[in-house]
């Protein structure tokens, strides 16, 4: 098997498809890639210098922490100032601007804030400090939230009262229907996210092909699959096919994973969320449902998601949506910069503008 | 938004795994798998094994790759 | 000999003497330091110098393939060879937390002691602090260094030209990545070591054994990555790096995979970037490949003369993309 998985490297093979989307210059086509990974792949790849001008990339809000409210981050950091709080969290959040301050700032100041990999060792920290709470800050779409639901069924099992989880998580389906659904965005056809598809399956895509007429590519994040992805969605768009093609199926099923999704549903509800950049949608966030409420941070600790100010200038909204690129933003290599992010999508390692900071030709 | 890596199922044990990543290794839940057992590859995403990775699917999206590289080359 | 350190240690009367006897002189011991006097009187034939300082915090200070003490002595001889100069003189001071214990002391001065020792360096004089608990984090470690340069060697970061290949003498990210696994519970076994080792005679070898080695730098914090920005801005030239030749363990892959990291950004302690001259490339490959420490050298790029003062990475797919420095320390993530 690794040697199967390592031929999505393969140079020579990647070189052949490099060579033919060089040449696939035509009609115009405006791709979406919808999630932050492949916007970073995209980059990492150097695909975007091989891109003939006909193909327009554009990156889509699959960021979770690029979505995430400041004041989701705010709430955060009022329960660092807490007593005897820990705060758990993914490193893709410490250097998120709240109002004034980033959870790194209050870790500086003495906060107890402590990265995990997983949402399961935060459960061994809640075990190791019984006289403490310790919160889980819970962001990320599908592909994560069934995660984040193992952490609160295991607390439950293991008896651990002082664990509970901040969610932030969101769904794809409600915002990929905005997009897709919006004249003004011009996207002829999404790039799904692999690892989102592989917990829901194809049925998004599927449905969004037969309603609005977008086309999609069901796409891994290996060098043969970003590239084969955009090939065969471009040629999909030109020759007016509104289908789907699953090209990531060693890992996507057509029915998703049934386990994955019923223990999302078992821990978490859909409810109205507010996304960055979209405001609020309707049943696009997940919420821990009554019978989990003593693991759910925003019920035990009485919070409310106050809202939270955009920075002045700030254009995540633009470009969240596709409509501008970072470079747009006057704020872009200026006063937003990785070292000192005003917005989201700068701070977050796949957001578009880190993206565009980080690999893009600054002069 | 979702880093996810391959990883061989090394031991079972209840709820979670040993698994090997390029020969570093970790604990990993693969309580989200209906079937799994182990020598299977898992894609393994924060800490929990979220798919069985098919091994004739990915041979058969390898040629189809490849395939393109065959015909430019007719 | 007291099983902690004390504050008594560090304040010059008779404890500190006998912490400095029977500890750093026992394993430190040569003609020079032994004169006991407050700067060490040297005799170096004229010519160009150079000298080099380094301080040393590092995090846990025992790490899986050495520790704070090795890593302190490595640094600075490492340091020193990028200017072709073998190291001849170290200095090395310490401040020590107050409840320190000393058995570990012991054992970072012992490997200070044999590190120095392989390189055929002295440590002549030094310096010992005591500072109460909470004034350091355990122990904090300064090296400085002299050495001679042969006067027919011009080895700066001001010296690439295009045309020049450029090598590394071996697998990027190793120290990163050890560190990581040992400071973070993040749960994952690997056998992946700290690379830190001293360098001075693998570099002595190639400069004798290979002409024209223009540029010589240890890829340390910031990686790979930000030393080759460093000397693209420092020429005024532009790198172009093939990623296919990057060498990288499969560990260090699996481990950033896992994490999101990326091994060009992570530090290396036992690795040198070498910029020769095109003719010379195969050469100065080979004599490093044939060195215990430079066993997995590759030639990874070239200089161009293209403009920007950058670094581009042409990747498995033939495109090419920026290689910035690094913007801000790297943490694990999961998007």
């Amino acid at each position: 098997m690794p040697e199967i998985l390592d031929r999505f490297k393969d140079p020579a093979v990647a070189r052949m498809l490099a060579e033919k989307l060089r040449k696939l210059d035509g009609e115009t086509v405006s791709i979406m890639e919808v999630c932050g990974t492949h916007t970073m792949a995209i980059f990492r790849y150097g695909i975007r210098s091989l891109l003939p001008e006909s193909i327009r990339l554009v990156s889509g809000p699959g960021c979770p922490v690029c979505v995430t409210p400041v004041s989701f981050i705010d709430a955060a950091l009022q329960l660092c100032r807490s007593k005897d709080v820990i705060i758990t969290t993914f490193g893709d959040l410490m250097k998120v601007p709240g109002t004034g301050s980033t959870l790194t700032d209050e870790k500086r100041n003495g906060a107890d804030v402590r990265i995990v990999y997983s949402p399961l060792d935060a459960l061994d920290i809640a075990a190791g400090e019984p006289a403490k709470k310790v919160v889980f800050l819970s962001v990320g779409f599908e592909t994560t939230a069934p995660v984040c639901a193992l952490a609160v069924l295991r607390a439950k099992e293991l008896g651990l009262h002082n664990f509970c989880l901040l969610s932030a998580n969101k769904t794809m389906p409600q915002a990929m229907k905005v997009i897709a659904g919006d004249e003004k965005s011009n996207i002829d056809g999404f790039l799904y996210p692999g690892h989102v598809c592989a917990i829901i399956g194809t049925s998004l895509a599927e449905e969004i092909a037969r309603e609005y007429g977008v086309p999609g590519v069901v796409t891994g994040f290996e060098p043969l699959d970003v590239l084969h992805g955009i090939i065969s969605l471009t040629e999909l768009i030109r020759r007016k096919e509104n289908t789907v093609l699953n090209e990531y199926k060693r890992v996507v099923r057509e029915e998703g994973n049934p386990t994955a999704l019923n223990r999302l549903y078992e821990v978490f509800e859909p409810c109205d969320a507010v996304w960055r950049g979209f405001g609020a949608i309707p049943a696009s966030g997940l919420a821990v449902r009554a019978k989990y409420s003593e693991f759910d941070a925003w019920k035990v600790f009485g919070l409310h998601e106050e809202a939270g100010r955009e920075p002045e200038g700030c254009m995540c909204p633009m470009v969240l949506t596709g409509r501008v690129t970072p470079d747009k933003c006057r704020l872009f290599g200026k006063q937003c910069t990785p070292e000192s992010p005003v917005g989201a999508c700068m701070v977050s390692s796949e957001g578009t503008c880190a993206a565009y900071y980080r690999y893009g030709d600054r002069k | 938004m979702c880093l996810g890596i391959p990883g061989k199922v090394l031991k079972i044990e209840g709820k979670d795994a040993v698994a090997e990543i390029m020969g570093a290794e970790r604990r990993i839940s693969v309580e989200l798998l209906k079937d799994v057992k182990t020598g299977d590859y898992v894609l393994i995403h924060a800490g929990c094994a979220i798919q069985v990775v098919d091994e004739a699917e990915a041979l058969d999206t390898i040629k189809l790759f490849e395939e393109l590289n065959e015909v430019a080359n007719a | 000999m007291n099983e902690f350190i004390t504050l008594a240690h560090g304040s010059g009367g008779k404890p500190m003497h006998e912490l400095v006897g029977s500890l750093f002189k026992k394993y430190l011991a040569n003609d020079l330091l032994l004169e006991g006097d407050d700067s060490a009187r040297l005799t170096v034939q004229s010519g160009r110098l150079a000298f080099s300082t380094d301080s040393y915090v590092i995090s846990p200070i025992f790490f899986r393939g050495g520790n704070i003490g090795k890593l302190s002595v490595c640094g600075t001889v490492n340091d020193l060879s990028t200017s072709g100069a073998a190291p001849l003189y170290l200095s090395c001071g310490f401040i020590i937390e107050e409840g320190f214990r000393v058995s570990e002391l012991e054992e970072i001065v012992a490997s200070m002691a044999a590190t120095a020792a392989e390189c055929g360096a002295k440590v002549v004089t030094g310096d010992t602090k005591v500072v109460p608990k909470g004034a350091a984090d355990k122990l904090f470690i300064n090296t400085s260094g002299i050495g001679i340069i042969p006067s027919d060697i011009e080895i700066s970061g001001k010296n690439a030209r295009p045309g020049d290949k450029v090598i590394i003498s071996g697998t990027l990210g190793d120290h990163g990545c050890a560190v990581l696994l040992d400071r973070e519970k993040l749960g994952i076994k690997s056998d992946i070591q700290s690379d830190c080792a001293p360098l001075s005679g693998m570099v002595r070898q190639l400069i004798d054994g290979a002409g024209s080695v223009h540029v010589l730098r240890d890829p340390t914090r910031g990686g790979l990555a930000t030393t080759l920005n460093e000397i693209a801005q420092q020429s005024g030239v532009t790198i172009r790096l093939n990623e296919a030749a990057l060498p990288v363990r499969l560990d260090t892959q699996g481990i950033c995979g896992m994490l999101g990291l990326d091994p060009l950004y992570l530090a290396n302690e036992g690795k040198m970037v070498c910029i020769v001259g095109k003719e010379s490339a195969d050469s100065a490959l080979s004599i490093l490949r044939n060195h215990k420490y430079g066993r997995d050298a590759e030639i990874i790029g070239e200089i161009t003369d293209l403009p920007g003062n950058k670094v581009y990475l042409e990747t498995i797919t033939g495109g090419s993309r920026i290689l910035d420095m690094l913007q801000i320390d790297q943490l694990p993530r999961i998007c």
